[in-house]
């Protein structure tokens, strides 16, 4: 096990406290049956992503920093940050801190004005809740933990766009073997097969949610995930597997307006890739979350004798 | 004449919809229009920006070409990358061995692929001034902004 792994900090971000709360807790859940701790960073504020980022990009970067700060003030280097949001915007502001005098000063202008001390980058490390459980854990020792193997389950690993892009503010990706590839992630695909599952060769794997126009483009977002959801179907996959809470809840909320608005029904369901490794490690579903998804999975998972 | 997406897209959910025999049963022709549809896609973007798509080629394919062209000045089209070498791939292994059992449902993945990227090409037109519709292209943008000197031109 990486030792550093073992006790990091971990920054949920909003969503997990919300819609994708049973994130949160299949997250918690399962580091805690895997004997990892995460030590929630007090105080904790949002990072930017959503409105602040189109007012004002110097504040956005202020709010991941401040993260950040708390971080180190904890006396922690490295935070697990698994919404792709936060992750994406942590892994953007340790980017333009090290590369850009501009930002540091505002950085530290605002820091200041807030009463704290200044995020120095480079002094806490951000990782995905995929990096945390593949170094802390790794394929064989999740093997070996292994009580309620997924064998038989075909699933379809869906990333997202933020997990890999941009390319410039993942230093430590495309690093050859062993290392996250942006071009064709396979992290999660590892870690589900590890616990028994089939995973299929999915080519949206990063492809657009339409997250960022659920609101004001609709039918546009509701063709984008129509479009996933179809094409996991024709990839032979029983589940998709998700690691961040909008591209989960568009998935979700999508599915149901595909079939209202479009007639398009999809059957292919919708689950955190941390859910399905709870339900392997021995956790009930219920522990996991399941009921907190809007898209029911539980004739799956009861066939499969999962949960 | 450039094709409009919708009737891009169309052609793409034809190909989607169609039975197996018929799409292993033209196995070459299909993969060739997987590449087609992707170049019609970006042409379509070039040509909103009031620029002329390349006749060139990148790694051999034209498609590959017009990613990188439209990747400029715009740093959201980035997000094509994985789709179109996706396009690219998936014809591929359809030219390379049309006999295989697999191939009708390749064509139907590369088909969905494309339908893909025609409608996140249309979502960022529509969108092109209400704002940003690529999520995770707002790195670029700062990067762009702060570093004007590394941004490529043409």
């Amino acid at each position: 096990m990486t030792r550093e792994y073992k006790r990091v900090a971990y920054y949920p971000g909003c969503a997990l406290e919300e819609t994708g709360h049973a994130y949160n807790r299949s997250t918690k859940e399962v580091g805690k049956a895997l004997g990892l701790e995460l030590v929630e960073l007090k105080n904790w504020n949002c990072c930017g992503a959503m409105e602040v980022k189109n007012i004002d990009p110097k504040v956005e970067t202020y709010l991941s920093a401040r993260n950040l700060a708390i971080a180190a003030e904890m006396g922690f280097e490295v935070v697990m940050a698994p919404c792709n949001g936060c992750y994406h915007n942590l892994k953007k502001a340790e980017y333009d801190l090290a590369a850009d005098p501009a930002t540091r000063e505002s950085v530290d202008r605002l820091s200041q004005r807030a009463g704290h001390k200044t995020y120095e980058s480079g002094s806490v490390a951000t990782i995905h809740a995929l990096d945390w459980l593949k170094a802390a854990i790794g394929e064989e020792g999740l093997r070996r933990r292994i009580r309620n193997s997924l064998a038989g389950l075909k699933i379809a690993n869906y990333y997202g766009c933020m997990y890999t892009r941009p390319r410039h503010i993942f230093p430590e990706k495309d690093k050859g073997p062993g290392s996250e590839s942006t071009a064709k992630p396979h992290f999660m695909d590892d870690l589900l097969a590890a616990a028994g599952a089939t995973c299929v060769e999915y080519p949206l794997k990063t492809a657009c949610c339409g997250g960022a126009h659920t609101l004001s483009d609709s039918d546009t977002s509701t063709r984008l995930v129509l479009n996933l959801l179809e094409g996991a179907e024709v990839c032979g996959a029983d589940v998709i597997a998700t690691e961040c809470p909008t591209c989960h809840t568009g998935l979700e909320i999508h599915q149901v307006r595909a079939e209202k608005v479009f007639g398009r029904k999809t059957r292919v369901k919708i689950l955190y890739f941390t859910q399905l490794l709870g339900m392997a490690l021995g956790l009930s579903a219920r522990r996991v979350g399941v009921h907190e998804n809007f898209s029911d999975s539980s004739d799956l998972l009861k066939a499969r004798r999962l949960g | 004449m450039i094709l409009p997406l919708e009737a891009i897209r169309a052609r793409a959910e034809a190909l989607i919809e169609a039975p197996d025999e018929a799409l292993a049963g033209a196995a070459a022709r299909h993969a060739e229009e997987l590449l087609l549809f992707g170049e019609a896609i970006l042409e379509r973007w070039l040509a909103a920006q009031g620029r002329e798509p390349t006749k060139g080629r990148v790694e051999g394919f034209r498609l590959l070409a017009l990613h990188r062209q439209g990747a400029r000045r715009d740093p959201s089209f980035n997000a094509c990358r994985e789709s179109c070498r996706e396009l690219v791939y998936h014809s591929n292994l359809v030219r390379l061995d049309p006999a295989h059992f697999e191939t009708a449902r390749r064509i139907r993945l590369g088909a969905m692929v494309a339908r893909h990227l025609a409608l996140f090409v249309e979502g960022k037109l529509e969108n092109a001034r209400l704002g940003e519709f690529c999520c995770s292209s707002r790195s670029l943008r700062d990067r762009d902004r702060l570093f004007p000197e590394a941004v490529p031109q043409g």
